[in-house]
């Protein structure tokens, strides 16, 4: 169990991580999600002990990093950005030198350099030379040595970059296996990624927590909104108003459709429900007299939470004093709440889409 | 601390690095024994070791330059931070895996003695302590190039700092010579190294007034002292420089004598080393 408390690191006047607070449970895998320069990096390797914090604390089953290091990091394997690999060593050479490192028993070392050579899949390059080993393969003999010894937490920071498109399903299928055994956390600025892989998700920007819950919880947030472009020819006030006349619907923009013959629109129309609005809109749209030209739906994904999330937060920064509508008044406790109760299973963070569709309609308005 | 010693030492053997530093050294040995013992027919030893110990100007920084500026730019200084053993004990297994390299030249140059046995009367005990001053000497560079090594990033800066540091630690003994002795001289010496320690304290802290302070502070105990008794300074200058001339220790050595006192001065210099070693490494993480 990982309990990081009021974590923050300056690099000269620059803050990259500010005031954060989580814990981490055994027996699951997290996601560290954020933008580059969110802070992900920096915080892994304070958790690490690779990096002194400038306030704050990090206890690792109840060690602190900073005063109880050597405890602490048995706790630990960690994978960094760039893994740290010797390239003029082979990898069995490099993984038997972590095993020994990391104090392990000389009569087990043998077998301990085997388990993870398995697990990982590098038996077949075992004795050739890190340097001359493809991207892919690198990138596995760092999950390697951080398995060594089977820590308790495994952390791995983007483990999938520069892969091709199947060494990273198959780093990812490792990772998941990592997920039974192991206390996991990855970082990563793909979100896909993070939810095809991790059980719990904590979402980074600017140096600060701005959500954390459970994938599900998350999926279930997010199904919650529907994008669709409808092009109808007729006219477009009364289109407008007849799909506005449907409940939890909105109507984003409405203007000329491209390529198209004269009088026919491109309406952007919102729900925040997860009904299907199809036969209701048709329905309506039909009782105006107009003709539906094509409808398109899109579910609102995980990027576009993430982007409305992370680029809210910058714009929550600017726009911090006092004026704020009342969509923004009803909005902040709740975000402040989360950070103070990160962590716990129990609560309920902002992932809402729906309250932020509450500001967008208001400002659109 | 037994995995970090073996994985160094290997390491200078499964590049160039160790092969090029033990080839030289062990070049030039032969070249001066080959003239002095074996065409000139002196029978010491001794002569060869004074006259190459100028080699270790440029094998120490070929042997130290990677030691950790490497790591540092492989960024596998993560591992380890990140592995469960204090920071000191990587810096002295990576310290003593050098010396056992530097260790495996001096052990080679243990039998040229013995080889001249067979021409007739050699002081072997005599040659036998020359190269033990020259092992120390050998030992206390080391340490001085795993520090300039532990500053930078790169190997070639790294190199050349400690090329320089050693070239000036090699001269010192000639400079001092030049420089006068009056008390006047002394204090501005003096004041020329406050500032560059103020200088460095700047660098390593960023805060000037800090840095402004330590100079103030110690320039005015100087002048406080030299106007209270000025006496002192005399030629102090000079004795504070002729503590850095490293290379001038080893002539006891060579006539004959085991001098204590300079295999003191070179264990403490190794200590201070490893030492500023171990805290400029731990230093990059509070960066």
């Amino acid at each position: 169990m990982i309990e990081v408390k009021n974590l923050t690191k300056k690099y000269g006047d620059n803050t990259a991580v500010k005031n954060l607070s989580f814990t981490v449970e055994n027996g699951k895998i997290y996601g560290f999600l954020g933008p580059n320069g969110a802070g992900k990096s920096t915080t892994m390797n304070i958790i690490t002990g690779c990096l002194a914090a400038t306030e704050g604390e990090v206890l690792i089953n109840g060690h602190d990093i900073f005063e109880d290091p050597y405890e602490a990091k048995k706790c630990i394997g960690y994978l960094p950005e760039l893994p740290p690999l010797y390239p003029e060593m082979t990898p069995y050479e490099y993984l038997t030198f972590v095993a020994e490192a990391k104090s392990i028993p000389y009569d087990q070392v043998y077998n301990e350099v085997e388990r993870v050579m398995d697990a990982t899949g590098i038996i077949d390059v075992r004795d050739r030379l890190i340097k001359n080993l493809s991207k892919g393969y690198k990138q596995r003999v760092g999950i390697a040595q951080a398995m060594i010894g089977s820590p308790e937490i495994i952390i791995l920071d983007e483990p999938t970059v520069g892969l091709d498109p199947i060494q990273i399903i198959e780093i990812r299928e490792l990772i998941k296996s990592l997920g039974k055994s192991h206390t996991v956390i990855l970082s990563s600025h793909i979100l896909s990624e993070v939810s095809a892989v991790c059980d719990h998700v904590m979402i980074i920007s600017g140096g600060t927590l701005i959500a954390s819950d459970a994938i599900d919880n998350l999926g279930k947030y997010l199904v919650g909104s529907t994008v669709m472009t409808l092009i109808a020819k007729g006219d477009p006030d009364r289109i407008k108003g007849a799909a506005e006349d449907i409940r939890d619907v909105t109507v984003k923009s409405v203007s000329p459709a491209a390529h198209e013959a004269e009088g026919v629109y491109e309406f952007i129309i919102e729900s925040n429900k997860d009904d299907d609005i199809r036969e209701k809109i048709f329905r309506k749209v039909c009782e105006t007299n107009s003709v539906i030209l094509n409808m398109d739906t899109k579910k609102m994904g995980l990027e576009e939470v993430f982007l409305k999330l992370t680029s809210e937060e910058g714009a929550e920064a600017e726009e911090d004093a006092p004026e704020a509508s009342s969509g923004r008044k009803k909005e902040k406790p709740k975000k402040s709440a989360v950070r103070e109760k990160d962590g716990e299973s129990d609560y309920k963070p902002l992932f809402g889409t729906g309250n932020n569709d509450e500001n967008n309609e208001k400002e659109d308005k | 601390m037994g995995a970090f010693y073996k994985k160094e030492f290997k390491s200078y053997f499964t590049n160039m690095t160790g092969y090029i530093f033990l080839g030289f050294l062990l070049l030039m040995t032969g070249i001066f024994y080959t003239a002095i013992n074996l065409k000139q027919t002196h029978p010491q030893f001794e002569y060869v070791i004074s006259n190459i110990s100028f080699v270790f100007l440029l094998t120490v920084p070929i042997l130290t330059m990677r030691s950790i500026a490497e790591e540092k730019h492989l960024k596998t200084d993560q591992l380890l931070y990140s592995l469960p053993v204090p920071v000191s004990k990587i810096i002295i297994a990576k310290y003593l895996a050098m010396v056992s390299v530097f260790l495996i030249s001096v052990v080679i140059m243990m039998l040229y003695p013995l080889i001249l046995l067979f021409f007739g009367k050699v002081n072997v005990v005599s040659s036998y302590g020359a190269i033990a001053g020259f092992a120390f000497l050998g030992a206390a560079l080391i340490a001085i190039g795993l520090f300039m090594s532990s500053l930078t990033e790169s190997q070639l800066i790294s190199a050349v700092i400690s090329f320089g540091t050693l070239l000036v630690m090699y001269l010192m003994g000639a400079l001092s010579s030049i420089i006068p002795t009056t008390a006047l001289a002394s204090v501005i010496g003096f004041s020329v190294v406050l500032l560059g320690l103020g200088v460095i304290v700047y660098f390593m802290t960023k805060d000037f007034p800090v840095a402004f302070i330590c100079f103030g502070v110690g320039e005015f105990i100087l002048l406080l002292v030299y106007f209270i008794n000025g006496a002192v300074f005399e030629g102090l200058f000079v004795s504070f420089l002729k503590f850095f001339s490293v290379f001038d220790r080893l002539e006891n050595f060579i006539y004959g004598i085991f001098d204590l006192g300079a295999v003191v001065y070179y264990l403490s210099l190794i200590c201070v080393f490893v030492f500023l070693t171990v805290q400029s490494v731990e230093k990059k993480r509070w960066s």
